[in-house]
């Protein structure tokens, strides 16, 4: 068409192929490949001293086990950390674009992070985004206010609470923090409840499985404790063993290409730049 | 548009494999009964003993399943009765293939593997699809983990291709205990990756002296 240019775009996502993609799906019956989605059980609570975070180990891809032992709080601030669920790409990219907000802000106003402040850098992207943006969020840290716990919602809403659970595993988790939870928790209580609501994901829901991670957040301390428990482990190993010798997959034919008289091998040379 | 209100089935997830031997046939399958990212129970059999010597293993829609089982069951009985001796295995292996193909148009959503000794004591594996289409091989896995199964028992069972002539053994040259090892294994290995497998492994073994049953535990998350 004359006279129309192209806008070069700001950002955001570009939706000009789905409807092509819509018509492959339809016409040609062309499987549009999945996303990694950490199927997942997240939790928090707040206990008398500070947040403890707590989540599985199980990334899925929809039936398939894709990592068994992945990392699922993710860092914001030295006195902030992040469980997701949801597309893990999604929460990966989410939490890192804002622990770098948070950083430069630190810089900025010479203080330490508010967990305020990561909630609403969260909320307004997920808001803007419209739900596109797959990540369902467990958000806890102390701060010069106090020990703050929230959880974020893919449309970008937030809720602040005491104890919350997300995740595929949300509902086991949550029926043991509806029976066990009460205030002024101590630090072996809260540590072991959120184990106890984790491992009730882990067994309960297929989309969580493997290891329990906890991360405790205190005034002034975090303790970050990678598989706190390991009740997965595997349970027969063949004592044979598997041997693959030569000549176990059949060779039909071979044909070897000389490379050198094709490249000019340059010895020495220039050593490359880094 | 995908707004259909029909679908009748479910899939009730585990999976089921079955190795044959010179003298011996091993059959097992796990024991998790899920719905969507639900366990209903960590304790349900998927195998059925047909006759003394032949076993069937399935997994699928544990509903459809169900009322295989028990047709298939009812018509041994009747064998019986008509002609004073059990149902042999490949006998069962052509009844199943037909049973499953009465149903062609509205199919029983069950992915069975048919396992047991022929009537001269050699063990057999029968495969099927849904429909009815079904082989005679060395051995098999079908269900959820079978895709995760299949290619460690195709390197280390190699079976020689049915197209080759004259018509090579299928049953593998492996002992009974070795067979067993390898089957427990490849469970262990299918329970790390898939979501639907797990919990306990029920393992039969059938061979001259009888039938006998094993379990074994398996990842539970």
């Amino acid at each position: 068409m004359a006279g129309y240019m192209e806008l070069p775009t700001k950002g955001g996502f570009d939706f000009g192929l789905c409807r092509r993609n819509e018509s492959l799906a339809e016409k040609k019956g062309l499987k549009i490949p999945g996303f990694l989605k950490t199927g997942t059980t997240i939790v928090g609570l707040v206990f008398k001293d500070g947040v403890v975070l707590g989540a599985d180990t199980r990334a899925t891809e929809g039936p398939i086990v894709a990592d068994k032992n992945c990392e699922k709080i993710h860092f914001m601030a030295p006195n902030i950390y992040c469980c997701g669920a949801g597309t893990a790409a999604d929460t990966e990219a989410v939490t890192d674009m804002v622990s770098s907000q948070l950083q430069l802000h630190r810089y900025a106003t010479g203080r330490e992070s508010r967990v305020v402040t990561a909630l609403s850098l969260l909320k307004s992207h997920l808001f803007k985004y419209q739900g596109h943006v797959s990540a369902a969020l467990v958000l806890g840290g102390v701060d010069y206010t106090g020990p703050h716990l929230h959880t974020v919602y893919p449309h970008g809403s937030t809720d602040t609470l005491p104890f919350a659970t997300m995740g595929s595993g949300s509902l086991a988790a949550m029926s043991v923090f509806e029976s066990k939870y009460k205030e002024g928790l101590t630090r072996e209580e809260g540590i072991d409840l959120v184990a106890q609501a984790i491992s009730a994901g882990v067994f309960n829901d297929l989309g969580s499985g493997s290891n329990v991670d906890v991360c405790v957040i205190t005034k002034g301390k975090t303790e970050y404790l990678r598989n706190h428990l390991l009740p997965n482990p595997r349970t027969y190993v063949s004592s044979k063993g598997y041997s693959f010798t030569k000549g176990q997959t059949e060779v039909l034919y071979t044909k070897i290409t000389q490379l050198k008289p094709k490249v000019d091998v340059a010895e020495g040379g220039d050593a490359m730049e880094e | 548009m995908s707004r259909r209100g029909d679908w009748v089935y479910e899939n009730n997830g585990g999976t089921c494999v079955a190795i044959a031997g010179a003298d011996y046939c091993v059959i097992a399958a796990d024991t998790r009964l899920s719905v969507g990212y639900s366990i209903l129970t960590r304790d349900h059999s998927k195998i059925c003993e047909l006759a003394d010597k032949c076993v069937l293993a399935s997994s699928g829609f544990q509903g459809d399943i169900k009322a295989l089982h028990k047709n298939l069951a009812a018509r041994e009985l009747l064998y019986q009765h008509q002609h004073n001796k059990r149902m042999s295995c490949p006998a069962m292996a052509q009844l199943l293939s037909n049973t499953l193909y009465y149903k062609r148009f509205f199919p029983y959503y069950a992915f069975n593997v048919l396992g047991g000794l022929d009537s001269e004591g050699k063990g057999c594996v029968f495969t099927y699809d849904a429909v009815g289409s079904y082989e005679r091989t060395g051995y098999s896995a079908q269900g959820t983990g079978s895709t995760l199964i299949m290619p460690v028992l195709d390197n280390q069972l190699k079976s020689p291709s049915p197209l080759l002539l004259p018509a090579r053994d299928a049953v593998t040259p492996l002992s009974e205990t070795e067979a067993i090892d390898l089957v427990k294994d490849v469970f262990a290995s299918a329970t790390e990756r898939d979501i639907y497998t797990g919990d306990k492994l029920e393992i039969v073994v059938v061979n001259k002296a009888g039938t006998r049953r094993e379990y074994i535990d398996l990842r539970k998350d």
